[in-house]
């Protein structure tokens, strides 16, 4: 037997595949094509304090091996998520964690804060990909100071795992990764989408409706791969990588770059079976190899 | 909502319709599951280079006897040019049924309005129709002669009516220009381009007919699940892969 669990701040999970936020909507929509019981978690879509309508169609381009996306956060808020996706998802058989979006400090902790009351949700993602309305609409994850704000809130309202979830348009990634695990953070999952856009050159229009938008996909998995390894050796909390992973072997992949766990986004789009391959993969390359636990394989990369 | 499935079936028969269009007969060793006229399947495109998605695709008919899935299928891009090269015997990923599919009269009369390769579902969706014991007309428009396919599928049916843009075959000009879409129908059941769909819903509006639209939005999950297939409502932005394709007139903002 295989010792496929890994732990992420007090998130126990089954073996080390989650879905990515925003890809997987609550896992109600996959539930015909997965066995929730053969994943380590569902990250759900991004929950902010107050509804949003998200932004306009056309939300979606294709590229090379991956897609722009501009969905604009649209989601019904953390109150409509407690009273009516809650009760409807609680009891899955795997770790349900949500993804917390913002605008300012004190919006990100008032929703962690309820968050914390539901027993079923042991973890949330603070996703800080997201603009500071309060300095000009920056990014907050772009600069070490906001991001530390950000998180310094939320880990006074939320005592459970909080994984921080990183932007990779920065210079230096590791920078942000040192602030948030500065101000507690018991984990970081990276990357988000890159900054991206896509041209209609006969209309001579962009093809977004917000010009520009998020790139992801097997395209930028390499990106993704050299960010993970660079910030866990960085950091000494856990790292989740994601980025790209479409089968076992990106997973194992992140895995010996550095990663404690893994996440899959795009890639259900395409396959929505996706993830129970990557779990029962990684179990295969795991005996292929003669290891007993997943965690041998946790930077395991042999660099010379 | 009907259970969704990831199948792959075997290809009977690529037939060509035109130049652009063509028919792919699928088949699978199981019983197909059952699936609702106006829902559609979610295509994998092997064997290129370029295409990443899935490619959404209308339900043109199901015959549960024979075991047969039928596609109609225009070439406009990469994804739809390697459909088009499928030959019998090759296999093809699909995922099934998805989205909500129109809502069907019980006796009564119903207009068939399809523009271009926005016909695909209406065979389906008359056959039902039909079952049900609804007199079903045909609108079907097309831009020049050399778009039209065989339609005698569609003439076992119901009644044919035809326009063509520059005239070569029935009425001239778009479809809204023919008579019979002044007839009086219990509903109006419409797909295809979306200028075609907001004419015909503003004749539709005109003469107080019920009406039902079939939107082909961008579509990258096909369940629900991305939020990047909206479409906007007077209930704020609806998915048009689960909570579409179909909706009434009504609850878009056109
Ligand atoms: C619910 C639904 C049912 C459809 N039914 C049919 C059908 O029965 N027969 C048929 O021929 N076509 C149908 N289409 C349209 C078909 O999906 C597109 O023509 C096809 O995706 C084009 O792919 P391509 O790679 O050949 O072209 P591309 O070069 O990729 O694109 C050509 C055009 O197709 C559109 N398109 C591309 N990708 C997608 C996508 N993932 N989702 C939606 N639109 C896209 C683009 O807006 C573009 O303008 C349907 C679309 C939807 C949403
Ligand atoms: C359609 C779409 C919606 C997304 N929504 C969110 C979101 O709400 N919150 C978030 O933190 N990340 C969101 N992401 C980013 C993904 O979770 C993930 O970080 C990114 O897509 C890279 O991984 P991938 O290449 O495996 O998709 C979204 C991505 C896509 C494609
Ligand atoms: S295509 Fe993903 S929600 Fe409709």
């Amino acid at each position: 037997m295989i010792d496929t669990r890994v732990k992420i701040g007090d998130l126990e999970l089954r073996n080390p595949v989650m879905t990515a936020s925003g890809t997987f909507g609550y896992g109600t929509e996959y539930k015909d094509f997965v066995d929730f019981s053969r994943m380590g978690g569902i990250i759900v879509k991004g929950t902010t304090l107050r509804k949003r309508e998200g932004n306009p169609y056309p939300r979606l381009a294709e590229v090379s091996s991956g897609i722009l996306n501009t969905i604009g956060l649209q989601n019904k808020g953390v109150d409509y998520f407690i009273e009516h996706i809650y009760p409807e998802i609680k009891d899955y058989d795997t770790n349900i964690i949500v993804n917390v979006s913002g605008t300012c400090p004190e919006d990100y902790a008032e929703c962690a804060e309820k968050l914390a009351l539901l027993d079923k949700i042991p973890a949330i993602e603070v996703n800080i990909s997201c603009p500071n309305v309060k300095q000009g609409g920056m990014t907050i994850g772009v600069n070490c100071a906001a991001a530390g704000s950000v998180i310094k809130a939320v880990r006074k309202a939320y005592p459970k795992t909080m994984i921080v979830k990183l932007t990779p348009n920065v210079t230096d990634i590791t920078e942000i990764a040192r602030a948030v695990e500065a101000e507690g953070a018991d984990s970081v999952s990276l990357i988000n989408c890159l900054n991206g856009m896509a041209i209609d050159a006969e209309r001579r229009k962009p093809i977004l409706s917000m010009v520009t938008g998020g790139f992801s996909g097997p395209a930028i998995k390499p990106v993704a791969l050299r960010m993970v390894y660079q910030v866990s050796k960085a950091v000494k909390i856990p790292v989740i990588g994601l980025g790209g992973i479409s089968n076992a072997t990106d997973a194992v992949e992140f895995m010996l770059a550095g990663a404690s766990a893994i996440e899959i986004g795009t890639a259900n789009f395409v396959d929505p079976s996706v993830t129970m391959k990557v779990a029962a993969g990684i179990e295969e390359y795991l005996v292929r190899h003669g290891y007993k636990s997943v965690r041998e394989i946790i930077g395991a990369l042999e660099v010379s | 909502m009907l259970k969704k499935f990831e199948l792959i079936l075997t290809v009977v028969e690529n037939k060509k319709l035109n130049n652009s269009y063509f028919q792919l007969i699928l088949t699978h060793p199981n019983p197909l599951p059952e699936m609702l006229p106006g829902q559609f399947v979610e295509v994998k495109v092997e064997n290129t280079t370029t295409v990443y998605l899935r490619r959404p695709i209308s339900i043109n008919d199901v015959d549960y006897k024979a075991n047969r899935l039928s596609l109609i299928i225009k070439n406009v891009g990469d994804g739809t040019n390697a459909l088009s090269k499928l030959c019998a015997g090759d296999s093809l990923n699909l995922l099934l049924p998805l989205g909500n599919g129109f809502t069907l009269l019980e006796n009564g009369s119903a207009i068939l309005v399809g523009g271009g390769v926005g016909i695909a579902p209406l065979l389906y969706l008359g056959g039902k129709l039909r079952e049900k014991g609804v007199k079903v007309t045909y609108l079907l428009g097309f831009k020049y002669n050399s778009d039209i396919i065989d339609l005698s599928a569609f003439e076992a049916v119901g009644d044919v009516n035809i326009t063509t843009e520059d005239g070569s075959i029935g009425v001239k000009g778009f479809v809204t220009n023919h008579p019979v879409i002044n007839s009086k129908f219990d509903r109006m059941y419409v797909c295809g381009p979306t200028p075609m769909m907001k004419s015909v819903a503003k004749c539709a509006i005109e003469s107080g007919t019920d009406c039902e639209v079939s939107l082909e939005n961008m579509m990258a999950c096909g369940l629900g699940a991305c939020l990047g297939c909206v479409t906007q409502t007077k209930e704020g932005h609806k998915c048009v892969c689960s909570d579409g394709p179909v909706f009434n007139i009504n609850e878009l903002i056109w």
